[in-house]
């Protein structure tokens, strides 16, 4: 399989986890067997890293409340910012978790049901953790795009539905 | 008095009235006037022009960028082009004298036959084709004489059938590959044996670069780049289908500078210039677009593949086009003409496509299926296909 039939393949199914195999291996002129091994092959080498749906944040109770959460770490030595890192990504609150580059070393999306559970989380996990020096909490109002998915409704312009 | 009783006759100039009418238009119209149909009818993309380049055409406009511009259009986006061309097409134009802004490509055929024909002027293109190349070449005064392509030649233009088709008279050859209807695309070897043929008997080839871009295998240079070409080929293009701007209008022409010429002198004293929002947004298109453009092509290739694998499922016999956006199934299976497939294949399925006659006298064979329309809107049409062919099979 091609370099290019590999990408194409990866970037088809991260904008639609849900296509059905033969729809995909048709769509791409590839035989089906060969699109399974090669997604397969993904799955296990963690080249596909998991599926996930994008949903609006308030269809689900508990989690319709966000927070971007930039912190600033004392890193240590051997593990750098790794093994902090990893201890906040497995709060089930934290779902995204992100060494950044500039003012501050780790940005966390965290979701709870209200601004309260959201903010009990900050003050009786995050904050007190041993080797965090600052933080900084920016509530999430309004999300205007997700992953390449624009949220809010489509304009209703409609083209010609004939023309030569 | 009905006031059409008092008007005189042949106020309409002969060869306009003499124009067939397109009828095409009442399936269109009817088309138009039903809710909720599934189109595989449109020829244009189904994108929305790129965001950075309607962002660019909103800053110009608030910049308060709305006069005219130089009649040739604006020379930075002829230099853009000219740069274009060469890295794309593999031939080199002089951006001062060798390019000119149309308002779109149609506008820039239309020029290139105005200055080219004298009355009675044989010009040869190749059918099926886009509706308006017999009627330009007619409103020019040109004799058209359209060569047909076959399905069983892949749709492509023999070049034997050309010189078979070029008398005294012939001025002129129009391509147009990839090709709408057909999608069919030129090799490069065929490319080489038609400019062998336009120099043979002196010909201008006008070559109509549309869709290009939208080319899925390996591309080959334009005609106008063969040896021997330059000075007689005009290469006709625009920002249409590849960059989705159909509704800016931007188009150009490049060739020798004669031609060019000519061409300008008829647009300065009927179009004045192309509109200049669309000018900067075309610009904008050249430098920073073609990451957009590749999106859009690679969404157009998984489309195509699967709309021509379930046409072939259905039992429609479908070859996979080289280029552009149309699939053309052979629907003989079904018993029926293209215009009585269309018409009941809307009746009954709401899906609408358009019966080949629109683009050649003998398009009863085939539809033009449009794949510029959202992966969702194709297969639900194609469920609707295959239903409406399932009761044909059961009917037969």
């Amino acid at each position: 399989m091609t370099k290019e039939s590999k990408e194409l393949i990866l970037s088809t199914i991260q904008k639609n986890a849900r296509i059905n195999l033969s729809d995909l291996a048709i769509q791409l002129n590839l035989p089906e067997a060969e699109v399974e091994a090669f997604i397969t092959k993904c799955e296990k080498d963690k080249t596909i890293q998991g599926y996930y749906t994008l949903i609006k944040p308030e269809a689900l109770e508990g989690r319709s409340v966000r927070a971007l959460i930039s912190v600033s770490v004392q890193p240590e030595n051997e593990t750098g910012f790794d093994h902090i890192a990893r201890k906040l990504s497995k709060f089930t609150e934290v779902t995204d978790v992100q060494l950044m580059s500039g003012n501050y070393d780790l940005l966390l999306t965290v979701v709870g049901a209200s601004l309260h559970e959201v903010a009990d989380f900050i003050a009786t996990k995050l904050a007190p953790m041993n080797g965090i020096s600052h933080h900084s909490t920016h509530f999430m109002l309004k999300k205007y795009k997700e992953a390449g998915f624009q949220l809010e409704d489509k304009d209703d312009y409609e083209r010609l539905s004939v023309t030569p | 008095m009905n006031d059409s009783q008092s008007l005189p006759k042949g106020r309409i100039a002969q060869h306009i009235s003499d124009l067939p009418k397109s009828g095409i238009r009442d399936f269109f119209e009817l088309v138009l006037s039903m809710d909720d149909v599934m189109s595989l009818g449109v020829g244009e993309p189904d994108f929305a022009t790129p965001w950075g380049i309607r962002e660019t055409a909103i800053s110009a406009l608030e910049k308060g960028h709305t006069s005219y511009t130089s009649n040739l259009g604006l020379l930075s986006l002829r230099e853009e082009i000219c740069k274009y061309v060469e890295v794309e097409f593999g031939e080199e134009y002089n951006p001062e004298k060798e390019c000119i802004i149309t308002v779109g490509v149609s506008e820039a055929l239309d020029l290139a036959l105005r200055a080219l024909i004298n009355p009675g002027d044989e010009i040869i293109y190749h059918e099926p084709c886009y509706v308006s190349y017999g009627p330009v070449i007619k409103m020019a005064h040109g004799v058209p004489v359209p060569v047909i392509t076959e399905e069983s030649e892949n749709f492509q233009l023999h070049p034997e059938k050309v010189r078979a088709a070029i008398t005294d008279k012939t001025k002129a050859i129009v391509l147009n590959f990839p090709n709408n209807p057909t999608g069919a695309n030129l090799t490069l070897e065929q490319k080489k044996e038609l400019a062998a043929i336009a120099i043979e008997y002196n010909l201008i080839v006008l070559t109509d670069e549309i869709y290009a871009e939208l080319t899925y295998d390996e591309r080959s240079i334009s005609i106008a780049a063969l040896p021997g070409m330059r000075d007689r080929t005009l290469l006709l293009h625009g920002f249409s289908k590849a960059y989705a701007m159909t509704g800016f209008r931007v188009g150009f022409a490049c060739g020798p500078a004669d031609l060019v010429d000519a061409m300008m002198k008829i647009h300065q004293y009927t179009m004045l210039c192309a509109p200049i929002n669309g000018q900067e947004a075309a610009i904008e298109a050249l430098r920073n677009g073609r990451k957009d453009m590749e999106l859009m092509k690679a969404e157009y290739y998984r489309r195509r593949n699967y709309i021509v694998n379930r046409f072939n499922q259905i039992g429609l016999k479908c070859r996979m086009p080289e280029g552009a956006f149309y699939a053309y199934p052979n629907i003989e299976a079904s018993g029926l003409t293209s215009e009585e497939f269309a018409h009941k294949l809307l009746r009954e399925e709401k899906v609408a496509v358009v019966p080949a006659t629109a683009f050649c006298t003998n398009g009863h064979k085939h539809i033009r299926c449009s794949y510029a329309t959202s992966m969702d809107t194709i297969q639900k049409a194609l469920d609707g296909v295959e239903r409406f062919m399932e009761r044909r099979k059961a009917k037969n």
